[in-house]
């Protein structure tokens, strides 16, 4: 994974001065405060910070559920208004497949309720999507009969088949126990080597985040502020040992932990 | 080495267990691992064989509590109930008597549905509509719809229309009530799924909240036929009298009215097994094939 070499340059979903707030009965909590980003083509851009640092609610903020009280959010240079299939969610719950629909017509019906993709077209996309992630076996089983991964992936076929223009990422892989975590997130990885799309990805595990991303928006709490971001392209499962990792890994520890003084290691870099 | 001597110091209390690997074990002793059950273990297995056996024990302790009494004005055996019944169902009358019945109780039935299908909408998509369904259902859902009968009376006369008017009444707010409380519970990321690909309005509520709320809309559906049900036998004991063709209210309010207690047993028996049937036919169906095949419901 040798790569600036496949980051196009263009820019095609940006965030300039992105304050959010949110209403809840008795107060009004301010989830991020001016968030600068930038996220070019076949990125996969991680948000990272610890809760309560309104990374979900950044990622909500992109998808259009929720309207930036200051600053905009634009993709292919136009304003976000609402929800759009241009920007498919992978939420972090296992019940976001329709338990009504079989895990192939769960993969259909967004590519048919949106018009982008119709008859045969639809199934064939459906069923390669279902193949990529392993599931053509299961394709005429109803979700309840399904693992939380297998759950997941089903989600993640779903949101791949319609080819949106990013793919957002509520920490798809959270609910899911160790394993299953790591495997998922291989074949993340994998599949982003065949199709290179741009995924937007929230967590908050800084190792997973390492892994996973290639470049890193880590946000500081309470609100969310940008702390910093780091290009993490050169790092997978196969160098966790390397001094490196361990090295950006604690630096980015510490940039959410130390609070008050910038680390000095920051400002040489 | 040292170290583990150590350990086995420290710990001189613990029992020592060496590692092991071992081939697994001779299971042929079982037999094969994945065996059919007998037809003994089936058949209680069956849902609807126990609630056959169960029936089976009613009808006979009915019988048996019968010829022990010995008092067939009172309260007919099994038997004679069940001969009134062939008797009117091949005489052909008991049949019209039912099919008046259906008649206005499908009418009535619809009626209602849409209706509350209209309220529920209106419900769902503006909140003044919300406020307008949970206040009138508040206000109309504990009023019986019997009492409605001496207004229904006024406006509509005797027949058909004022039962109909009895049976939307009795319908509506059962079916939206639940409908919305399903609609209410839907999970939010199922809400946020739909948003996603741009849904909205109708397609929104048709494609998304319907069938998440599925379960909920079933079990208003089945609630409204038996309240349905219920009103029109009760309506029909009080006024069947003057529509040509009463229905089986009317069936079991004439025989009181000739003493032949075993036809008004018939005529509640047809009441129960057409409620049986609905249930078991139509709904058990619409279940199978929904709420429990999608794991919605066990």
């Amino acid at each position: 994974m040798n790569g600036t070499a496949w980051r196009g340059d263009d820019v095609i979903l940006s965030g300039s001065g992105v304050t959010l707030q949110y209403k809840t009965p008795n107060h009004l909590v301010t989830a991020t405060y001016k968030v600068d980003f930038e996220v070019c083509q076949s990125d996969r851009y991680v948000i990272l910070g610890p809760s309560g640092c309104g990374k979900s609610t950044l990622l909500k903020a992109i998808g259009g559920f929720l309207a930036p009280v200051e600053g905009e959010i634009r993709i292919h240079n136009q304003r976000v208004k609402g929800p759009g299939p241009d920007r498919m969610m992978v939420f972090q719950e296992f019940e976001q497949l329709m338990p009504w629909k079989t895990v192939l017509n769960n993969v259909l019906f967004p590519m048919i309720a949106t018009g982008k993709f119709r008859g045969r077209q639809a199934e064939e996309r459906a069923h390669a999507a279902l193949d990529k992630v392993n599931l053509t076996r299961f394709s005429n089983v109803y979700p309840h009969m399904l693992s939380g991964g297998m759950k997941m992936r089903v989600a993640i076929a779903r949101a791949m088949a319609l080819e949106p223009d990013v793919l957002l990422m509520d920490e798809p892989f959270a609910a899911l126990d160790a394993l299953t975590r790591r495997k998922m997130q291989e074949e993340l990885l994998s599949l982003w080597e065949q199709l290179r799309f741009t995924v937007l990805f929230v967590t908050h595990s800084i190792e997973e985040a390492i892994i996973v991303g290639s470049r890193i928006l880590v946000l500081s709490p309470h609100p969310g502020r940008v702390r910093a971001e780091l290009g993490c392209e050169c790092f997978h499962y196969g160098n966790v040992e390397n001094p490196e990792f361990g090295g950006l890994s604690k630096r980015i520890h510490n940039l959410l932990f130390e609070t008050g003084q910038m680390p000095a290691e920051e400002a040489h870099s | 080495m040292s170290t583990a001597l150590l350990h086995q110091e420290t710990l001189s209390a613990a029992r020592i267990r060496p590692d092991f690997e071992r081939q697994p074990i001779d299971a042929s002793a079982v037999g094969d691992v994945e065996r059919r059950l007998g037809l003994g273990e089936r058949l209680l297995g069956n849902e609807g064989f126990r609630r056959t056996l169960l029936l089976l024990a009613l009808a006979l302790l009915w019988e048996v509590y019968a010829r022990l009494l010995g008092n067939p004005l009172l309260f007919p055996s099994f038997t004679e109930t069940v001969q009134a019944f062939w008797t009117d169902l091949w005489s052909g009358l008991l049949v019209t008597r039912v099919l008046a019945s259906l008649k206005s109780l499908v009418l009535g039935y619809a009626i209602g549905l849409a209706l509350a299908t209209a309220l529920t909408a209106l419900a769902v998509s503006v909140r003044i509509g919300s406020d307008l369904l949970s206040t009138l259902t508040a206000m109309f859902n504990p009023l019986p719809a019997i009492a409605l009968l001496p207004l229904a009376l006024i406006w509509f006369g005797l027949g058909t229309p004022s039962l109909v008017f009895v049976i939307v009444h009795s319908v509506l707010w059962a079916v939206a009530l639940n409908t919305l409380t399903g609609f209410r519970g839907v999970p939010e990321t199922l809400r946020m799924t739909g948003h996603n690909l741009g849904l909205k309005g109708p397609r929104y509520v048709a494609l998304i909240l319907t069938p998440a709320a599925f379960p909920a809309i079933l079990a208003g559906l089945k609630i409204g036929w038996a309240f349905a049900w219920r009103t029109l036998i009760a309506a029909e004991l009080v006024f069947g009298v003057s529509s040509r063709s009463g229905g089986l209210g009317w069936y079991i309010f004439e025989a009181r009215a000739q003493l032949e207690t075993s036809r008004v047993f018939a005529g509640l028996l047809a009441v129960i097994l057409i409620g049986l049937l609905v249930e078991s036919l139509i709904f058990r169906v619409i279940e199978a094939r929904t709420v429990q095949r999608w794991g919605m419901q066990r």
